[in-house]
């Protein structure tokens, strides 16, 4: 599994538990117990599970996982790939916990965006011959 | 595909027909059900929990490298993961859209949180270089 790979899916890992914290309390506190969380825990919850869970998740698995290339770099350039893992986090982040809704959900389109722009050629047949039918 | 995988797969379609259903129900009933009128949260939770996080856990369960040998690795967090999580998100699902019943969601609220964290501690040293 790549390094790239491997900080994406760590980092998803972190946000499921960050967000699901979030939830439990939310959910906890419907029942009285403990006492209702500040608003932004409730935009927080979703961004981290929606955002930061499932698309490092996504990004994390397809970029180790995708067919390779046989010419260059076997998954291709790097700097999409390191952008689309930085802005992503960084757009979860100011949008989740109250910096900027509309620059974080920005930074987490440009991240999808760069990492369409890798993924795009890996989207072909494998060029592993497929085994043979007996 | 291990069991525990296949367990955790097929609960997870169970789910998203369940959510899909309810999906149906709660416009159809048109606020005239008190359950349906106040059960958006559940459908959102049988989707994202019941279903996705469910089956990404039955795939990861069986693709991700293992940080030991297989003879060695025992499934039992697994396990516990698929009770803690289906206990809590059915708890749930029969509590939250019913007020009298909102003293179970603090329960409901840790059973799930507790499947996270196992899951959580479970795969992140599975997540290695060969």
């Amino acid at each position: 599994m790549p390094l790239a790979s491997r900080i994406f899916l760590r980092l998803a890992l972190s946000h499921l538990v960050a967000g699901s914290i979030l939830g439990a309390w939310l959910l906890a506190a419907k029942g009285g117990w403990p006492p209702m969380p500040p608003a932004w825990f409730r935009a927080a919850h979703v961004e981290m599970l929606l955002a930061g869970w499932l698309l490092n998740l996504i990004m994390g698995t397809a970029y180790w996982i995708l067919p390779r290339h046989t010419t260059g770099p076997a998954r291709g350039r790097a700097g999409p790939v390191v952008f689309a893992l930085v802005a992503l986090n960084a757009g979860v982040i100011a949008a989740g916990c109250g910096g900027s809704l509309v620059g974080g959900r920005a930074l987490e389109a440009l991240a999808a965006a760069s990492f369409a722009l890798h993924a795009w050629t890996r989207v072909r047949p494998s060029s592993r011959p497929a085994p043979r039918e007996p | 595909m291990p069991q525990l995988s296949r367990w955790l797969a097929r609960t997870a379609l169970v789910y998203l027909l369940a959510a899909l259903l309810l999906g149906v129900a709660i416009p159809a009933a048109g606020g005239h059900s008190p359950y349906l009128s106040t059960a958006w949260p559940v459908y959102i939770h049988l989707l994202v929990l019941g279903w996705a996080t469910q089956l990404i856990a039955a795939v990861a369960f069986w693709m991700f490298p293992r940080a030991e040998p297989k003879a060695a690795a025992s499934d039992a967090p697994g396990w516990a993961m698929y009770g803690l999580l289906n206990a809590g998100l059915l708890l749930r699902a029969v509590t939250e859209p019913v007020v009298e019943r909102h003293s179970l969601l603090p329960l409901a609220a840790l059973l799930q949180l507790a499947a996270i964290l196992i899951f959580a501690a479970t795969l992140w040293p599975r997540i290695r270089g060969r």
